[in-house]
């Protein structure tokens, strides 16, 4: 990587527990604008704890140590002030909001963001033309945006909604919690070109995956294996083959 | 349609920290004498120049109320009502009667604009499409001006306050009068029935779909000062209306009294659509002040296929005790009801629905949505019954509850009587909380926690909000953003 | 407005209190005793027996149903012994059976002896000796409902069962309550403590003549934390009887109580449910099916007061009505302020099989904490025509079509109970209705 690049996201010895029982203990991540980093590791490693605590949901207990984006402290904001200084978290499970549109949903997402950066609402024509434009690329229909939001949705269909909302929000950093779960091969590879597209010299990724597959199309710059709520080992994109390959029995072990 | 647009606007640029609509219009006015006894009556009644017959059916109610109890069986609570130290009249002055909005009182014209409704009979902008309402404006115990009425005359149909009519069409409302709500109903209606003031009457004739939407505001100034307005609407044979109603109080430390009765009568094949925004004052949030609204409102289905649907919004009054119901009396008759209730500080809702099965094949539907905040309660109180001869009754009831707050109470009490087998009555129930998960989501999309919780609600009362028109559903959504102010921490 | 005043003593009303004159000195409890026992009656003397303006007895009025109070149960005869011995319901039931007889523990038909290591089994009798009748206060149940009062007024035998901290009673305990004789009124009594960890499984059975006898029965069940309890109810009353009936259960802490109750007999019944969590997260699955043809009556009133957290209520009542028969539900939930996490999920349905039948349904839920879900369900409706069809069409007749549907419907509740021989006598039961449609 060029030295001069920023460093996007900066995590240092992070230790996080929920009800007590510590899940992260001494995390250390640096991701660069223009990265994508990839997150494996085995089932209980602590994966979806690290994005919910960067996410800041509110089950989790920071113990220690530190996380910027883009120099600012996560951890003094709010979950909403987060989504405003750039993070997105693509939820594994999107939640379904019975009754708020799709479309009524994005259109407030948005705004909401806009004003917390003090820029101006976006009009409602130009906003339909831009959701239409993303949402054509993803193959999300007119119908989908007037349903109940993720209400009804299949397993595709909520995926592909989280890459519309990271599309349509542009975030600096995205985090893809377990994006590939419950996704056949044909939605896998609609969201992974939906991501690549986002691919942007000052936007970052972390890409928590259990498995290499979704890697294949979305092709890393760093891969890193963690277990027991750290980072054990950190590689190039050959590395998840080599897991896919071994398992991460050694480092379950090595860990432990 | 101007009025609600601007109603709408007015909403939306207020502070939102506080009840909107809470100041006082200063105005003289001609009241009757402190307390309630028959010479109160027939000084309203002589007031308004009622013929013979209504002042005896007056003097019989307050003869019979004089032997009633308040109903005591409703989840709510408030110290006893002092209804002799009440004004049970209070005009502004010189109003006796509706007139030319011209010689409307131009305090008056500034309270309702101020209210977001001009008394104006705007005309239709060239090349743009508007809705128009109608609007009735009741301020205190008196109609003080009804618009649109001209046009409304060419197609037959009548609306004007209800003292009008008396003395314009009194056979019609002596045919109707008490027909549905008989004047020994109960207790806070039988006192409608000796005291009520003025309000709205509406006949569509045969026929005829009413032009516009037909509204009426009611405001209630003055202090101490007991509100009951009567509503009377007949759509005969084939006829349909839609009826809006709106309601807003100043802010008083002292609570005030409304007991309303709504009447609707639907002949054969006829269709009435009832919609309330109720915003009356609900009291601050130590629960001083508020109106108490105790108020009576039902149809009946008295045609074949007829069909009536109540849809109402409540979000105002320290106590809201009301029962919107159907009578299903014609065969394939339909009766609906639509609610959302909304309560936070220390108000006190119970409020529901009655759909009585009398004729074959008829059907109804309920819909529920209560809210709770603060240290409010609010209950769900409904009946649905088929009698014995109505075969192949129908109802499906759906009743949520959503709870802000560990401090507030959501309670469901209904009630199924089925007395014919042929009948189908389906009912549902859930309370809940905004889940964490879902406040969480959206707020990782950048919304703050207030205007998740109010995605979220709007969400959850959304098929309630589309029984509304337009331009009310989105001050109704507005209102419950406000109602919901400072519910979460 | 005039709720308040009391009309003129119905003949039952006369006869309770005429009976409770006669009777009072001689009821066992000492003096301690006597008072509550004149406490609870008070509340009858001064009230009256319910009547439907009473919220709670709005489609039960007692007062009408009663119309007259049956003379209590004398001695037990030898010859009303050996019709109650015939009219014993589930002989092909494994457990260890405690036989009342017109109230009255009849010990030549009880095992009174065999209960399983762990348990003791006493006489409600031997309780009420002393000057400290605990057997008379009953936690859990509201002191002043007509039949907790009545029963505590007027109750003078029963059974006491504690199962000890720990144990797992090896044999079920089947209390069976027979009445036989000339037209009677008869109280019992069953109070039950299981001890923290200890679980026990219970089966409660209320059978008799069609002599038109008025039973009040009262169950006290109290599970420890962690304790568990199966309680299994066939209310198979002669067809004349009146059934008042009151459940009351304590559940502490991580408890689990499994109850079902089949109403397949009486000319009317009454069940109370009176189940409170006091403890966190304890479970309780309450349900119970019933049918009733003729002119038949049966109500059933529940209140699942949930006070502790985290626990979990489930409750399922099915009624299939035939002739002029009437079923009444009362369901009420209610979660107190901090029972958070509580989940409780109510459903009672009732299919019309006639014109003449009727079916109330009132269920509430009263909520007072915020992270709770909660739900109830009601219907009422006819058999589905289209199912009816089907089955027709695939050559069975409208009778036996009909009688496969009743039966699957009130199927769902009995298929819960897991004890196989139990379950086929509740079946049994439930298929001869359909043959007789009574």
């Amino acid at each position: 990587m060029e030295p001069d690049v920023k460093m996007l996201l900066s995590i240092k010895n992070l230790h996080a527990s929920i009800e007590d029982k510590p899940i992260l203990r001494g995390l250390d991540l640096d991701v660069k604008a223009g990265e994508v980093h990839a997150i494996m590791g085995p089932n209980g490693s602590g994966k979806s704890t690290l994005s919910y605590v960067l996410a800041g949901k509110s089950d989790y207990d920071v113990t220690e140590g530190s996380a910027t984006l883009d120099g600012a402290d996560l951890f003094a904001m709010e979950p909403d002030a987060r989504a405003a200084a750039g993070l997105f978290l693509a939820f594994q499970y999107p939640l379904e909001i019975p009754g708020v549109a799709t479309m009524t949903f994005l259109k407030t997402a948005l705004n909401a963001q806009r004003r917390a950066r003090g820029e101006a609402e976006l009009p409602t024509p130009q906003f339909i033309k831009l959701v239409r434009e993303k949402a054509d690329g993803l193959g999300i229909s007119t119908d989908m945006l007037k349903r109940g939001l993720n209400v009804g949705f299949s397993g595709g269909e909520k995926k592909r909604n989280e890459v519309l909302q990271m599309a349509l929000l542009e975030p600096k950093l995205c985090v893809l919690d377990e994006t590939d779960s419950g996704l056949d091969i044909d939605a896998l590879k609609i969201v992974a070109e939906g991501v690549n597209a986002l691919r942007a010299k000052d936007r970052g990724f972390v890409v928590i995956t259990h498995y290499q597959r979704l890697l294949d199309h979305i092709v890393p710059d760093v891969v890193h294996v963690m277990a027991k709520g750290r980072i054990v080992r950190t590689g190039g994109k050959e590395l998840a083959h080599e897991l896919e390959a071994r398992g991460y029995a050694d480092y379950v072990e090595e860990a432990a | 349609m101007p009025a609600v647009q601007e109603t709408v606007a007015r909403v939306r640029s207020i502070d939102v920290d506080q009840y909107k609509y809470g100041f006082v219009t200063e105005i003289e006015s001609d009241r009757a004498d402190k307390g309630l006894s028959e010479d109160t009556v027939r000084f309203i009644s002589a007031k308004k120049g009622e013929p013979e017959w209504m002042l005896e059916w007056r003097l019989d109610a307050y003869r019979r109320w004089r032997t009633m109890a308040e109903p005591k069986w409703a989840r709510v609570d408030y110290p006893a009502i002092p209804y002799e130290e009440l004004y049970y009249y209070s005009a502004p002055k010189g109003s006796s009667g509706p007139k030319t909005l011209a010689d409307v009182d131009p305090e008056l014209l500034r309270t309702y604009a101020k209210l977001g409704i001009p008394l104006q009979e705007q005309e239709i902008l060239a090349g743009v499409e508007q809705r128009r309402v109608a609007v009735d404006a009741v301020f205190d115990s008196v109609s003080v001006a009804t618009t649109f009425k001209e046009e409304l005359g060419r197609a037959g149909v009548i609306f004007c306050p209800i003292s009008e009519a008396l003395r314009d069409h009194p056979e019609l409302v002596r045919k109707y009068l008490g027909t549905v709500v008989p004047a020994t109903d109960n207790f806070f209606a039988t006192l409608n029935a000796a005291v009520f003031s003025d309000g709205s009457f509406v006949y569509v004739p045969k026929g005829v779909r009413c032009p516009m939407e037909l509204s009426t505001y009611f405001r209630i100034n003055e202090r101490n000062t007991g509100q009951f307005e009567r509503t009377l609407i007949i759509a005969d044979e084939g006829s349909y209306v839609s009826y809006l109603e709106g309601c807003t109080a100043p802010m008083r430390d002292e609570n005030q009294l409304h007991a309303a009765v709504v009447e609707l009568v639907a002949l054969d094949d006829a269709e009435i659509k009832y919609s309330t925004v109720q915003n009356w004052y609900p009291g601050d949030a130590e629960g001083k002040g508020g109106i108490y609204n105790f108020v009576t409102k039902r149809g009946d289905c008295r045609g074949r296929n007829a069909k009536i649907s109540w849809t109402q919004v409540e979000t105002g009054s320290a106590i809201t005790w009301k029962y919107p119901s159907c009578i299903l009396r014609g065969d394939n008759s339909r009766g609906e009801f639509y609610s959302i209730a909304i309560s936070n500080g220390r108000q006190q809702v119970d409020s529901g629905t009655k759909m009585i099965h009398l004729g074959k094949n008829t059907s109804s539907k309920i819909i529920s949505k209560g809210i709770s905040a603060g240290r409010s309660q609010n209950t769900y109180r409904g009946l649905v019954s088929a009698h014995r001869k109505a075969t192949n009754a129908r109802n499906f009831t759906n009743c949520d509850s959503l709870l802000i707050g560990d401090k507030c109470g959501a309670h469901t009490v209904p009630y199924l009587e089925a007395k014919t087998s042929t009948a189908v009555f389906e009912h549902e129930a859930t309370t809940s909380k905004i889940s964490d998960d879902q406040m969480f989501y959206c707020q990782q999309r950048g919304l703050s926690s207030e205007e998740a919780v109010a995605l979220i609600v709007n969400g959850f009362v959304k098929d309630v909000l589309q029984q509304l028109p337009m331009e009310f559903a989105v001050e109704a959504q507005k209102l419950i953003s406000i109602s919901l102010e400072g519910s979460v921490g | 407005m005039n709720a308040d005043v009391r009309p003129i003593r119905t003949a039952a009303e006369t006869g309770l209190i005429e009976a409770f004159e006669a009777v009072r000195a001689a009821l066992p409890g000492g003096e301690r005793g006597a008072q509550l026992r004149d406490d609870a009656f008070a509340t009858i003397a001064s009230r009256g027996l319910p009547n439907r303006r009473v919220e709670e007895w709005k489609y039960t009025d007692l007062r009408a149903l009663m119309r007259e109070a049956r003379p209590l149960a004398g001695p037990v005869t030898p010859a009303e012994l050996a019709a109650a011995e015939a009219l014993l319901p589930m002989a092909d039931v494994e457990a260890l059976r405690i036989v009342f007889v017109n109230g009255r523990l009849a010990p030549s038909l009880s095992q009174l002896a065999g209960a399983p290591s762990g348990v003791a089994i006493s006489p409600l009798s031997d309780a009420l000796e002393g000057d400290a009748p605990h057997a008379l206060v009953l936690e859990g149940a509201p002191a002043d409902n007509a039949l907790v009062a009545l029963n505590t007024a007027f109750v003078a035998d029963g059974l006491m069962i504690a199962v000890d901290e720990g144990v797992a009673a090896s044999r079920a305990i089947h209390v069976a309550n027979v009445q036989t004789g000339a037209a009677h009124s008869s109280y019992g009594r069953l109070l039950v403590s299981v001890g923290k960890g200890a679980s026990v499984t219970l089966i409660e059975s209320h059978s008799g003549d069609a002599a038109g006898h008025q039973t009040n029965t009262l169950v006290g069940l109290d599970l420890a934390d962690d304790a568990k309890a199966n309680l299994v109810k066939l209310q198979d009353e002669g067809l004349g009887t009146l059934h008042l009936a009151t459940l009351a259960v304590r559940l502490g802490r991580k408890a689990e109580l499994n109850s079902l109750a089949l109403s397949a007999g009486s000319l009317a019944a009454r069940q109370q449910i009176f189940l409170a969590f006091k403890g966190d997260k304890a479970t309780a699955n309450v349900s119970g099916a019933g049918f009733a043809g003729a002119r038949r009556h049966l109500d059933t009133t529940l209140v699942i007061d949930h006070e502790g957290q985290g626990c979990v209520s489930r409750e399922l009542f099915k009624t299939a009505l035939d002739g002029q028969a009437r079923s009444v539900f009362q369901g009420k939930i209610v979660v107190r302020p901090g029972a958070q996490k509580t989940d409780g999920k109510m459903m009672a349905k009732a299919l019309l099989l006639s014109e003449g039948a009727e079916a109330d349904a009132k269920p509430e839920l009263e909520i007072f904490a915020d992270d709770v879900v909660c739900g109830h369900g009601a219907t009422v409706g006819a058999i589905d025509d289209e199912l009816l069809f089907y089955l027709k069409s695939r050559g069975l007749p409208q009778v036996e079509a009909e009688a496969l549907l009743v039966q699957a419907f009130v199927g769902e509740v009995i298929e819960m109970i897991e004890d196989e021989p139990l379950r086929d006598a509740l079946t049994a039961r439930a298929e001869r209705w359909l043959r007789e449609r009574d």
